[in-house]
């Protein structure tokens, strides 16, 4: 198997019931060490394609493969210590407290009769450190804001050891800050763990610091490459259909702003 | 981790052995310790009647709470209880058709009404289950609302089929819609437990996967867990663990609802403590409950699930209050 190509998603299609297709013809792959970000208008199919990656839709057409193998042949247990999820946003009914929640992402680590051991506890509190969230480990998960419960969910994704992130809007309730801090954290992973991380992200700022800048519109990958490559004018103004975009240089970051 | 569970559960078990203890002393008869080996009257009334009452009460009472504990998580609703979703009602009409077309047979040592009750649980869970689910979210609205239908329609049955083969049997309807713990001898205890126990352990056994899926499921799905494969097995548990315990003892409400949100304020939101923790408070409740609804009177006795319906039916709209999400809805 080719290393460098660990995760690989050829040909996605998908289209919920009764609907048109809202993710056609995609094909996208992580390496170790590798930032993706995926940026598109919303209703591009992002949420949906990211959704196929962690597993959670079946792809109506093409492959996913981990390791060379394909997706469904994986034990759901094996598959979660490779690869991790962050969502849009968590809401839970009942008070977990934030320690708990992010130990549960130690479940594909443990024995399914075990107790969590200390060593699992030590990742926890670890995990919980690198996501910025430390401070929030006596609390219960229902009294955090979206901003805070963000964070503990990304130290759960990160408790879970996984070698692929995949991140859907992370950074879209929190502040500029912690904003900050998140791509920090995943470019620190990164130089560490070797972790992979595929984001989808409405903030062009930050794709600066990843490697890859994958654009959709309407469902299909419009434009892919680094993010110099894609935050072009041009580009841009064909993914959001706005002939007002513009993409400028400031230093070694692309700053990107739309006229109103 | 283990050193809470240990320490909780451990706790409830005293909680468990004085309730007991307090459902065999009380009745409207005293029985008088030093008697029961010289008097067979005492002794009679002790074994006969006293006894299996209490061991009734501690079978129905943990589970009917460990299964309101699972149902909360599965459905991420607290207030989830399988006489609340209708799933007892459900239970009650299966069992209340058998008995009215003389299916007292067993086989292999279960009785056809056992499995009728378990058709009826069945058949409720998975059409509140349907309605209620709208792609990938369980409306907890809808959930509540599909329950008091079901629990409407099978009550209904109950006093149709009743009335329909005997009409002056309001009594028996009634221990049907509310529940009793009414029994003579140990022998029907020992048939339900062949079914329960297993099933108990075996929803224990799955409480890791219940506390990932009573966060979020797409975290369950993500962290590991067959969602599909996971709330079948749940469904399909609690409806036989309920429709067992309702043929014999009616559908006693509330239970399900109390015991695991008692559970979760002494120890917190882990399934792993909340599901045998309501094993052991359940049992301890309902008896506890039972011996105030033998000695509440001064003559004669209350059922039983008139006394958990009394102090239920309160916490179920406490509970409705304190989360304004689910009234929004």
């Amino acid at each position: 198997m080719d290393e460098c190509r660990f995760f690989e998603a050829q040909h996605l299609g998908f289209a919920y019931p009764g609907g048109p297709l809202v993710v056609r013809d995609v094909s996208l792959t992580a390496a170790p060490g590798r930032m993706t970000a995926v940026i598109g208008s919303n209703g591009s199919g992002k949420s949906t394609l990211i959704r196929m990656l962690a597993g959670l839709l079946k792809p109506r057409s093409g492959k996913i493969l981990l390791g060379g193998i394909p997706f469904d042949a994986w034990e759901p247990r094996l598959r979660a210590r490779e690869i991790a999820y962050v969502p849009q946003s968590t809401t839970t009914v009942f008070p977990f407290e934030v320690t708990d929640l992010v130990l549960s992402g130690r479940t594909p680590h443990t024995q399914r009769f075990r107790f969590e051991s200390a060593h699992d506890r030590e990742k926890a509190l670890a995990a919980l450190d690198a996501a910025g969230a430390a401070h929030l480990a006596g609390r219960s998960f229902t009294s955090l804001s979206g901003g805070e419960r963000q964070m503990v969910i990304l130290a759960r994704a990160l408790a879970q050891e996984p070698r692929l992130l995949l991140l859907d809007e992370p950074s879209s309730s929190l502040d500029l800050k912690h904003r900050a801090a998140l791509i920090r954290t995943l470019v620190r992973l990164r130089k560490a763990t070797d972790l992979s991380t595929i984001m989808i992200t409405h903030d062009l700022q930050l794709t600066a610091a990843f490697d890859q800048v994958v654009a959709m519109r309407c469902g299909e990958t419009v434009a892919s490459g680094t993010p110099d490559e894609v935050l072009r004018d041009g580009v841009l103004r064909d993914i959001y259909s706005d002939p007002d975009v513009h993409a400028q240089r400031v230093g070694n970051q692309t700053l990107v702003w739309i006229n109103l | 981790m283990k050193a809470r569970v240990v320490r909780a559960l451990a706790i409830l078990t005293l909680v468990l052995v004085v309730s007991v203890g307090v459902g065999l002393a009380v009745g409207s008869q005293r029985i008088d310790p030093a008697g029961l080996f010289a008097d067979s009257f005492s002794r009679t009334l002790f074994f006969r009647l006293r006894l299996p009452r209490v061991l009734l009460g501690l079978v129905i009472g943990s589970s009917l709470a460990v299964t309101g504990g699972a149902l909360q998580a599965l459905f991420r609703n607290p207030l989830a209880d399988p006489y609340v979703l209708g799933v007892s009602g459900g239970g009650a009409l299966g069992a209340s058709i058998a008995i009215a077309l003389g299916w007292s047979a067993r086989v292999a040592g279960v009785p056809l009404v056992f499995a009728a009750s378990f058709a009826g649980a069945m058949l409720a869970v998975s059409l509140v289950r349907t309605i209620a689910r709208t792609g990938a979210v369980v409306l907890p609205g809808a959930l509540l609302l599909s329950g008091v239908a079901v629990n409407l329609i099978a009550a209904a049955g109950v006093l149709t089929i009743e009335y329909l083969t005997d009409p002056s049997s309001a009594l028996r309807i009634l221990r049907w819609l509310t529940g009793s713990l009414d029994i003579v001898g140990l022998a029907p205890i020992g048939r339900m437990l062949w079914i329960l126990a297993p099933a108990w352990l075996a929803l224990l056994a799955l409480s890791r996967q219940l506390n990932l899926l009573a966060i979020d499921e797409d975290t369950a799905a993500t962290l590991g867990v067959n969602v599909r494969r996971c709330e079948a097995v749940v469904h399909t548990l609690c409806a036989l663990i309920v429709g067992v315990t309702v043929s014999a003892g009616g559908a006693i409400g509330f239970v399900g609802l109390i015991v695991p949100h008692a559970v979760r304020m002494m120890f917190g939101e882990d399934l792993r403590i909340v599901l045998p923790g309501s094993l052991l408070l359940g049992a301890a409740f309902l008896i506890l409950a039972d011996a105030l609804a033998r000695t509440v009177l001064p003559s004669g006795e209350l059922p039983v699930g008139a006394v958990t319906g009394l102090m239920g039916g309160p916490v179920f709209l406490w509970l409705l209050h304190r989360r304004q999400q689910f009234a929004a809805m």
